[in-house]
């Protein structure tokens, strides 16, 4: 039960007092800011060091026991140090009957190390999480914010490989992390593929657009992880839209809310089962963030 | 003060007092485990459940961290309670069969069988020591970590706390480290070697509200068969 012994023997890595104390003063004052100081600390050490947790203890006057406690009750805590690129393979419910025991047993094996370890040389961290939230398209592992889907034990050595590589320069058609979606009205069930217009060689998503006053048509890419757009009317960047079904009218705006500017989701069907998520603020990143499972 | 209504009996109590307290003021007696005089209330062990509020519709409450409230109708020993009470002792038990003080509560209950995969824990994460380092020897040296089936007790990172000050407080509380029990039967979860009386009786009638609350329980030796 107690993993007696597991946290001490990692290595103790140099600390520097003062950075810790000007994260503290950052915060200084803040209402429940433990978690935002631990944060900062995991940024900028890539895991929570002991001593940076003995020195945010001292500063704050709190007990070791309760900084330690906050730090491991959190999943997105490390204690220990972490790799360049951390692989979280999914072992939910969906993914576990779709196979996903012999994926993370293949990434064990390839990466030579168990769950919850890091390789040897630092490069990768494998971790196991309960339900990615892309049920549909499992087994999935998520690699540094990008999706693998679909895996197979053959399928793990390029998921590495590209892995290693990073995310940039990807080609679509070649690189698994960018794939093809058909969405339709999550209230009228109507597609919302439209053949009569192209992007990237697939056909685009067309919705129905309003921002100041005016209504228009606006397509999307339909892969994700591409973020083109097209517009019968320039959109300013970084503006909220409001969008609709080009069929039933109905706003496709969800109460979600983007997790990078905060700006309302639009809620989509995608065939196959799943819903995409992307934010109506045009330009921002986050713009096809989110896979959920509807089956 | 507050009144309220304990197994058909009205007893009025300061306002923030507890439950537990109110009956054990009026002398009934509720079995406790995490529960400890001079520790803030945690609510861990469910072993000192009550059922509270009307017929039909009651439920069961720990009643170690339930305020007494104006009215509230509160039954210590109901079937429902004793049945309730007696499975939580089950499940303790299968986690830690060598502890004296749930083999004590096993025998005191008639619990005589255990059905669930049996484990030995070295700690049943009742929170006594914990609360025991921070309240009365001030020393906060100890806590939880980590959650789920992998919370478990222990100094930050598992080794040697600057803070504790080696007062063996937390030893002194721990149910599950003090005494063991030394078994009669080697094979069997249930020691039963304290076990003396016939469990409570528990085939009254729903709703009854004079159940068998008697520690150690005698009314069935003396009823009329
Ligand atoms: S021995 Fe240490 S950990 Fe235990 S109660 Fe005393 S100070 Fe706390
Ligand atoms: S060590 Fe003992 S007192 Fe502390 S939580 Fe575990 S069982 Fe309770
Ligand atoms: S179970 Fe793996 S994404 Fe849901
Ligand atoms: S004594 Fe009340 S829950 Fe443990």
């Amino acid at each position: 039960m107690a993993d007696l012994g597991k946290t001490t023997v990692h290595e103790r890595e140099p600390v520097d007092p003062e950075l810790i104390r000007d994260i503290l003063a950052k915060h200084d004052g803040e209402q429940g800011g433990l978690i935002a100081i631990l944060e900062d600390i995991q940024t900028e050490y890539g895991f929570l060091p002991e001593d940076a947790l003995r020195t945010v203890a001292e500063s704050m006057g709190r007990p070791l026991i309760d900084i330690y406690g906050v730090a491991r009750f959190y999943h997105c805590f490390s204690l220990k140090p972490r790799g360049k690129h951390v692989i979280s393979a999914c072992l939910g419910t969906a993914c576990h009957v779709r196979g996903a025991p012999a994926i993370v047993e293949e990434l064990e094996r390839q990466l030579k190390i168990r769950v919850d370890e890091t390789t040897q040389d630092k490069e990768f961290t494998l971790k196991t999480v309960n339900c990615l939230g892309a049920c549909a398209l499992g087994p999935v592992a998520v690699v540094d914010g990008r999706t693998f889907s679909k895996l197979r034990r053959s399928k793990v050595k390029p998921l590495l490989e590209q892995a290693a590589a990073g995310n940039d320069g990807v080609e679509i058609g070649k690189d698994v992390r960018i794939f093809p979606v058909d969405v339709s009205c999550p209230r009228c069930n109507h597609s919302l593929m439209d053949d009569s217009f192209f992007i990237e060689g697939r056909p685009s998503i067309r919705v129905t657009v309003s921002f100041n006053h005016k209504h228009g048509w606006l397509r999307l890419a339909s892969l994700y992880g591409r973020y083109n757009v097209y517009s019968e009317y320039e959109v300013p960047q970084s503006s909220v839209v409001e969008m609709f079904c080009p069929h039933c009218h109905t706003e496709l705006t969800s109460s979600w809310q983007c997790p990078t500017c905060g700006a309302p989701m639009v809620q989509m069907i995608v065939r196959g089962g799943g819903v995409v998520r992307i934010c109506s603020r045009r330009g921002c990143c986050g713009s096809r963030s989110h896979m959920l499972d509807l089956i | 003060m507050i009144t309220l209504n304990i197994n058909g009996l009205n007893v009025s109590v300061e306002e923030g007092t507890t439950v537990l307290e109110a009956a054990r003021f009026i002398g009934f007696p509720i079995p406790t485990l995490c529960h400890m005089d001079g520790l803030s209330p945690y609510g861990a062990c469910r072993v000192c459940l009550v059922e509270i509020g009307k017929e039909p519709r009651t439920k069961l409450v720990s009643s170690c961290t339930y305020p007494a409230e104006e009215g509230l109708v509160v039954r210590t020993a109901s079937s429902r309670v004793v049945r309730t009470r007696r499975m939580v002792i089950e499940l303790l038990l299968a986690s830690c069969p060598q502890s004296k003080v749930i083999q004590d509560l096993a025998s005191s209950h008639g619990v005589n069988k255990q059905r669930f995969k049996q484990e030995h824990d070295d700690c049943i994460l009742c929170g006594l020591c914990v609360r025991m380092c921070s309240e009365q020897m001030m020393a906060k040296a100890i806590g939880f970590s980590g959650r789920g089936n992998e919370r478990a007790l222990g100094t930050p990172f598992n080794v040697k706390s600057e803070a504790c000050r080696q007062c063996g407080g937390c030893i002194y509380v721990c149910p599950a480290c003090q005494l063991r029990c030394s078994y009669t039967e080697k094979d069997s979860p249930v020691c039963g070697g304290c076990q003396n009386l016939p469990p409570p009786c528990l085939e009254k009638e729903k709703f009854d509200d004079m159940m068998c609350f008697m520690s150690p329980c005698v009314a069935c030796e003396i009823a009329p068969k």
